[in-house]
């Protein structure tokens, strides 16, 4: 029926690789379906049976604590069972290839694989791979994408502002190399937002960029004029050294959000970070820890709408 | 078929309950008929301690053959389950499935004193060895319909009998 990967022949989500071409209901129905974890999140006992029975495989090819551990507490509220890989240190570094690495897990009977990946296109490779009853959830693939960062911000977002389609909303440094940032935009357009904006030093844009449906800003005084939502990116140590920038000094005077840049958005407009922050280069600790810096509640969302992913993918 | 009015059944249920209550009494709804009910119950029934509703979506053990429910709503426990005597209340009575889901769930939030259940209609049917303590009316409906309680517009409750979806319940 549907030549979108990510479905299956009844056009339910079978994998999630990308927030790109997935139509607003899917989305939609993720962040309803992640409302009553938050509940159960907040409980005595913070665990549901729904997953019991159940493996699911964390496959790290690149490090990462905080996605890795929020999507292993996620599986264990949802009683499966957890098994992580830390493969940059295992099989891989002893030669087996990525495929044989998955049929290996496949046959030791699990159900779901969440798989963070330096390269694009590692997830869509295994979920092509993989028997059918097996779902693959992407967890950062290259600079391609990282849809559930982008839902969880699109659940932060519309906990807060309640609605997208009235809403300005600037996303703020990297896109270059940001693959939160592409599954941000494709979320946000998908969901209605009817004004997205990128603001970037030139060197961090990729070209072309207007294509996704954005307007682009360089200077922060005019790109956060009246926006109601702030999305900054993490400045990545390693894009220093590739001389995209003169100093992380330089970056902050221009792009790192202050006070008195943010007092240029609108009175109650919020600031959201997928971390780990780099305080004093993209972000003013005082904005980060401020009454308008959403950034650990999106923490907290992030089990649920990671809960809400696994249990639809794991019923359908 | 001729089915009974909901809201005399519902006055019927909410005498037969007021005997049993105490000060330390809670009743919570399951979603969405059994909601419907408790707040009328504990509205009636001028229950010291707030109400509360359940869905139990996460714990329905048809997971594995039809996955998850749309639209769930949150369950909301405002009470300190611990210790408290808690009324169970669904609009009809069936397999038990249901109850069993809501029973497990709410030992999640603590160990209650104990559980009594309460259902607008008892359809028998039963698949577990669940028992009502206080029920509406007893009433026979042929397995291949779905009887289910509505809200009309004025708010007064009515029963409204369907032909089964396939999958469903």
């Amino acid at each position: 029926m549907s030549n979108n990967p990510q479905l299956n022949k009844s056009g339910q989500l079978q994998h999630l690789l990308t927030t790109e071409g997935l139509p607003a209901s899917i989305l939609l129905n993720i962040l309803d379906t992640a409302e009553p974890f938050v509940g159960v999140t907040e409980r005595d006992v913070k665990k549901v049976p729904l997953l019991r029975g159940k493996s699911i495989f964390n496959l790290f090819f690149e490090p990462s604590t905080r996605t890795r551990t929020t999507f292993e507490i996620a599986a264990k509220r949802l009683s499966a069972d957890v098994i992580n890989l830390n493969i940059a240190a295992s099989s891989q570094s002893k030669g087996e290839t990525l495929l044989d690495t998955v049929n290996n897990l496949s046959a030791m009977h699990a159900d779901m694989f969440v798989v963070r990946h330096a390269q694009s296109g590692a997830a869509h490779l295994i979920a092509q791979h993989v028997r059918s009853d097996i779902h693959v959830i992407n967890a950062g693939d290259g600079r391609h994408a990282h849809p559930t960062q982008a839902l969880l911000d699109m659940f932060t977002i519309r906990r807060c502002k309640r609605d997208f389609h009235n809403l300005r909303v600037a996303i703020v440094g990297d896109i270059l190399h940001s693959r939160v940032a592409r599954s941000q935009i494709h979320a946000l357009t998908t969901l209605g937002v009817p004004e997205v904006r990128v603001i970037a030093p030139k060197t961090l844009l990729p070209a072309k960029v207007e294509r996704l449906g954005v307007h682009v800003y360089h200077d922060m005084a005019k790109g956060l004029k009246d926006v109601d939502v702030l999305m900054m990116l993490r400045l990545q140590n390693e894009r220093m050294l590739s001389a995209r920038l003169p100093s992380t000094e330089e970056y902050f005077k221009y792009y790192g959000l202050t006070p008195e840049k943010l007092a240029l958005a609108k009175p109650d407009a919020i600031v959201l970070h997928p971390g780990p922050m780099n305080r004093g280069v993209e972000i003013d600790s005082v904005v980060a820890d401020g009454k308008q810096s959403v950034i650990l509640p999106q923490v907290t969302f992030g089990i649920a709408v990671r809960m809400a992913v696994m249990s639809i993918l794991a019923g359908s | 078929m001729q089915l009974p009015e909901a809201e005399d059944l519902l006055t019927v249920l909410t005498a037969r309950i007021r005997q049993g209550i105490s000060a330390d009494t809670a009743v919570v709804g399951i979603h969405t008929g059994g909601v419907w009910l408790a707040e009328r119950l504990h509205r009636d029934l001028q229950l010291a301690l707030p109400l509360g509703a359940l869905d139990v979506s996460f714990y329905r053990d048809d997971f594995g053959q039809i996955g998850l429910h749309p639209q769930i709503r949150p369950s909301d426990i405002p009470f300190k389950v611990e210790g408290s005597h808690i009324i169970l209340v669904d609009d009809v009575l069936y397999t038990g499935r249901t109850i069993r889901a809501a029973i497990n769930e709410l030992f999640d939030y603590g160990r209650p004193a104990s559980i009594r259940l309460a259902a607008l209609i008892d359809r028998g049917g039963r698949e577990l060895p669940i028992a009502a303590q206080y029920i509406g009316a007893t009433l026979d409906v042929p397995p291949a319909k779905m009887l289910a309680l509505e809200k009309k517009a004025d708010g007064k409750l009515g029963l409204s009998l369907y032909d089964k979806r396939q999958g469903n319940e």
